[in-house]
């Protein structure tokens, strides 16, 4: 760094050429694998001349159905990266015992952890939920698109924003090594000086202002516009949960943006918030980050109850057992997630008294939790129950998230904590929730609505195939971290001396191959269905015989979803409609009111990622100009006010001819 | 009644035949209020570390050293003034007169201009006491409070700024009136937290 002249530094701020890791023959591997993947999709795209479609259909679509999908992409995607980790971490603990050092050095396995975490969460279970939420909503409130259809795609580009950042991470410079919240002093400037801390902290800031956004819009389209008729009673379950999850969004991601901006000023003011000296407190982050992180759990698994909930009375062939505990357990575990956030550290010594309330309301949340369970139970109770695919995902996460709550009442006991706390055990706790419950729920839910979102149902063998290794390869790769958690062995290590551990971590390893499996046959799955969608086609656009509004209209809906806004009159609209013999209006169709196509979201989005990006190599001439680039790219697009269109009743009346031709041929 | 007849007089009319009512900006009230919250929230953080390391000096000045409350209510008034001030734009706004309105935003935008004016100046003179935000994590946690407060106002102002040369452009037009509302909002919003600043940073901060 020092032999860098000054105008280097004054151009490109602390990169250097040794930034680039040449050095370590995985993340080369990794980058040729990623630049030869890039250039041969980029040039699929230009050879079907596709970029203009791209542009135009998706990448500045407004259109909530879109953009819901682009989130489920991205997910995906990064589920690919985010397991690649794992599968290092599991073969790097499955050999490293005694004088075997194993192939990852300390240095990249703490990138590596903390980078499966933040993936993980951030970018793989967040926009699952947030892209089925996107997709779903709207139809099954009656709605042709969100309350701010701008912001959704916004806030979709803004997530794209940070997984750039963290992505660039692998191959310029490193990512932090501090565990996926960041704990200081560890995060601070003093004891991470490098630029993965900076990339951990922009990327999160980016990604966290397009979830804080959508949250907003998510609850102002459920609380303004819901289909004339569905009080708040009637909702959809689903749409209850997305309702508690966006509202513990905007409750929530504020605090974390703040916690991260206070850690923001440490680094790169010298400020003296979590530092130890100068009178810092490092448990305030600690406590701030947790008041965060505890509602962040609920806001991933909460839709996955929804979804649940949806399939349940779907597939059970009735409606929903104990709507109103439903929703009122909901609600509850919404409000009761914002009063334990204490028990992720019982051990920073804050008494018995205080640990006691945090375990004890721990302890609480089980019962809307054990009411849900119950309420599940007895929507199948005398059901008639059709084993297909979403309803299996339902029945494997009722066993699953039944031994993941216990394990974590288990938890919940401040002296127990103190033994288990920091150990596999908790590892195995949380991947049995998040698994079990949200991972498992997102497969659930992607297999309920594919359908709807592409007019043909998936695969079925290889879903199931896809479903028994998951299942399967789960148990395995998981229950031997409770076994080795209950021994006392501790959480992030990279090397381990005593052998007699080594039998539990390479069936871990082993456990971890069979999820391997579970997501190629996933894409299998995809790719199978896309080449037999003729096969697979449904054209009724209720596949499952469906309950909710979303099941009324075609698959995949046109994009004004409804050719008239629907009336509600009972809980499960589409099975009123049903029951009592509704008639799809064939004819007097009018101009329909819809928001126009903008780029300004991803041009605001990129903008802000290249001033995260300057910031984190200390580029201040490019951070500098890109933020009031940012600045006046947003003020221009307040200067135009031609933001939405009519689509002409003739354009719908062809469109649902369309769709009459294509009922009448069923 | 045959069953028949029963269910033709049982099924109920469901779609919308009416002409659809216009609902865009329908939910901007309900949306912004919500960003209100979620702002607030960043200021709560923002309290809340102050509330626990207000009094960790390390050995550096404390608020009863540093403030100079006349100063301050001085500039407290200044914001207070400014709300007024939009008030006035707002009825101005309701009665049509365009003018009265752009000549309301002019004395807001002033007012605001002299509160981040004192503001920067009060800042100036600690950092120039020593009192830097380096210095302590009291006087980093107030620096940022009050800070980000100050950063609220300075957007606020470029927003008015812009709203200011719409309004020239477009007149008190539906969109604009509502944008004029959500910066009103906005703008009240930062009175009530600078009255929590005042009381908890400023007054409390100078008991001894």
């Amino acid at each position: 760094m020092n032999s860098y002249p000054d105008w280097w530094k004054l151009v490109f701020g602390r990169f250097t050429l040794e930034a680039i890791p040449y050095h370590e023959p995985i993340l080369v591997a990794t980058f040729a694998g990623v630049v030869i993947g890039g250039l041969a999709v980029i040039a699929l795209i230009t050879r079907l001349k596709a970029w203009g479609y791209l542009w135009n259909e998706w990448f500045t679509s407004v259109d909530h159905k879109k953009i819901g999908i682009m989130y489920m992409v991205l997910g995906v995607v990064m589920l690919l990266r985010g397991f690649a980790d794992a599968l290092m971490m599991r073969g790097q603990q499955a050999i490293a015992f005694g004088a075997n050092e194993g192939y990852l050095p300390p240095h990249h396995y703490d990138q590596i952890f903390t980078a499966h975490g933040v993936i993980m969460i951030f970018f793989v279970a967040m926009p699952l939920v947030t892209g089925l939420m996107n997709y779903v909503v709207p139809l099954q409130i009656g709605a042709r698109d969100v309350a701010f259809p701008f912001l959704n795609n916004f806030s979709f580009w803004m997530t794209v924003g940070g997984v750039v950042l963290v992505m660039a991470s692998l191959f310029v410079g490193e990512f932090a090594k501090v565990g996926w919240l960041a704990y200081p002093p560890l995060s601070g400037a003093a004891y991470s000086p490098g630029v993965g801390m900076d990339y951990y902290l922009w990327a999160l800031q980016i990604a966290g202002v397009g979830t804080t956004l959508s949250g907003i819009n998510l609850i102002a389209t459920i609380v303004k516009m819901r289909a004339p008729g569905m009080d708040m009673m009637k909702m959809p379950v689903f749409t209850w949960t997305a309702l508690c999850t966006n509202v513990l969004i905007v409750a929530s991601f504020p605090i974390l943006a703040g916690t991260l901006a206070l850690l923001t000023l440490d680094r790169y003011v010298g400020t003296n918030f979590f530092t130890n000296d100068l009178g810092g407190n490092p448990m305030m982050y600690v406590n701030l980050i947790w008041i965060w992180g505890h509602p962040e759990v609920y806001i991933l698994i909460l839709p996955c109850f929804g979804i649940y909930s949806e399939i349940a009375s779907t597939f059970a062939g009735k409606k929903l057992f104990g709507y109103t505990s439903m929703v009122y357990a909901t609600v509850v575990i919404t409000i009761l997630s914002y009063l334990v956030w204490l028990h992720h550290f019982f051990t920073m010594g804050s008494g018995a008294s205080v640990n006691s309330f945090f375990g004890i309301t721990t302890m609480i949340i089980s019962i809307p939790t054990g009411a849900k369970i119950f309420n599940w139970l007895f929507t199948m109770y005398r059901g008639r129950i059709r084993f297909e695919l979403p309803m299996m995902w339902l029945i494997a996460f009722m066993l699953t998230f039944v031994i993941g709550g216990m394990t974590g009442v288990m938890l919940a006991v401040p002296p127990a904590d103190f033994i288990l706390h920091n150990s596999l055990f908790l590892i195995a706790h949380f991947h049995n929730v998040i698994i079990g419950g949200v991972v498992f729920g997102a497969f659930a839910g992607i297999t309920y609505w594919f359908p709807k979102a592409f007019g043909f149902k998936l695969d079925e063998f290889w879903g199931k195939l896809s479903f028994w290794f998951w299942v399967i390869g789960f148990y395995v790769a998981f229950m031997p971290l409770y076994v080795l958690g209950l021994m006392g062995v501790t959480r992030r290590l990279n090397h381990f001396e005593d052998p007699s551990l080594q039998i539990w971590f390479m069936i871990a390893a082993f456990g971890a191959v069979l999820i391997a499996f579970g997501i190629l046959c996933f894409l299998i799955q995809i790719a199978v269905s896309i080449l037999h969608r003729d096969r697979l086609r449904d054209v009724t656009g209720d596949p499952w015989d469906g309950r909710t509004l979303e099941w009324s209209t075609s698959s995949p809906p046109p994009a004004y979803n409804f050719a008239f806004t629907p009336v509600v009159h009972d809980h499960d609209a589409w099975a009123d409609m049903k029951k009592r013999g509704y008639r799809r209006p064939l004819g007097g169709f009018r101009p329909i009111h819809m928001p126009r196509n903008t780029g300004a979201g991803l041009i605001i989005s990129a903008l802000a990622t290249i001033c995260g990006f300057a910031l984190v190599w200390y580029v201040w001439w490019l951070a500098a100009l890109s933020f009031a680039a940012v600045i006046v790219t947003a003020i221009a697009h307040t200067f135009n006010y031609d933001r939405d269109f009519h689509i002409p009743a003739e354009t719908v009346l062809r469109e649902e001819n369309a769709r009459t031709e294509q009922l009448a041929r069923a | 009644m045959t069953t028949a007849t029963a269910q033709q007089a049982d099924t109920p009319v469901f779609h919308v035949t009416d002409d659809e009512h216009e609902h865009s900006g329908g939910s901007t009230m309900l949306g912004f209020w919500m960003y209100l919250m979620s702002d607030c929230l960043v200021f709560a953080v923002l309290f809340a570390t102050y509330g626990v390391l207000g009094r960790s000096y390390a050995a550096g000045p404390s608020g009863a050293d540093l403030f100079d409350l006349k100063l301050v209510a001085v500039n407290t008034a200044m914001l207070l003034f400014s709300s007024i001030t939009y008030g006035f734009a707002m009825l101005a706004m309701e009665k049509g007169r365009q003018a009265a309105v752009q000549g309301w935003l002019v004395v807001t935008g002033l007012f605001g201009l002299a509160f981040i004016g004192i503001e920067l100046y009060e800042f100036h003179h600690m950092i120039l006491e020593g009192a830097t935000p380096m210095r302590s994590a009291f006087l980093s946690s107030f620096f940022t409070l009050v800070g980000t407060h100050g950063l609220h106002v300075s957007f606020g102002l470029i927003w008015l700024t812009v709203l200011m040369v719409q309004v020239s452009q477009r007149g008190l037009i539906e969109a604009n009136r509502r944008r004029l509302m959500c910066l009103s909002m906005f703008w009240h919003f930062l009175d009530v937290i600078w009255i929590g600043v005042f009381t908890f940073v400023y007054l409390m901060g100078v008991l001894k």
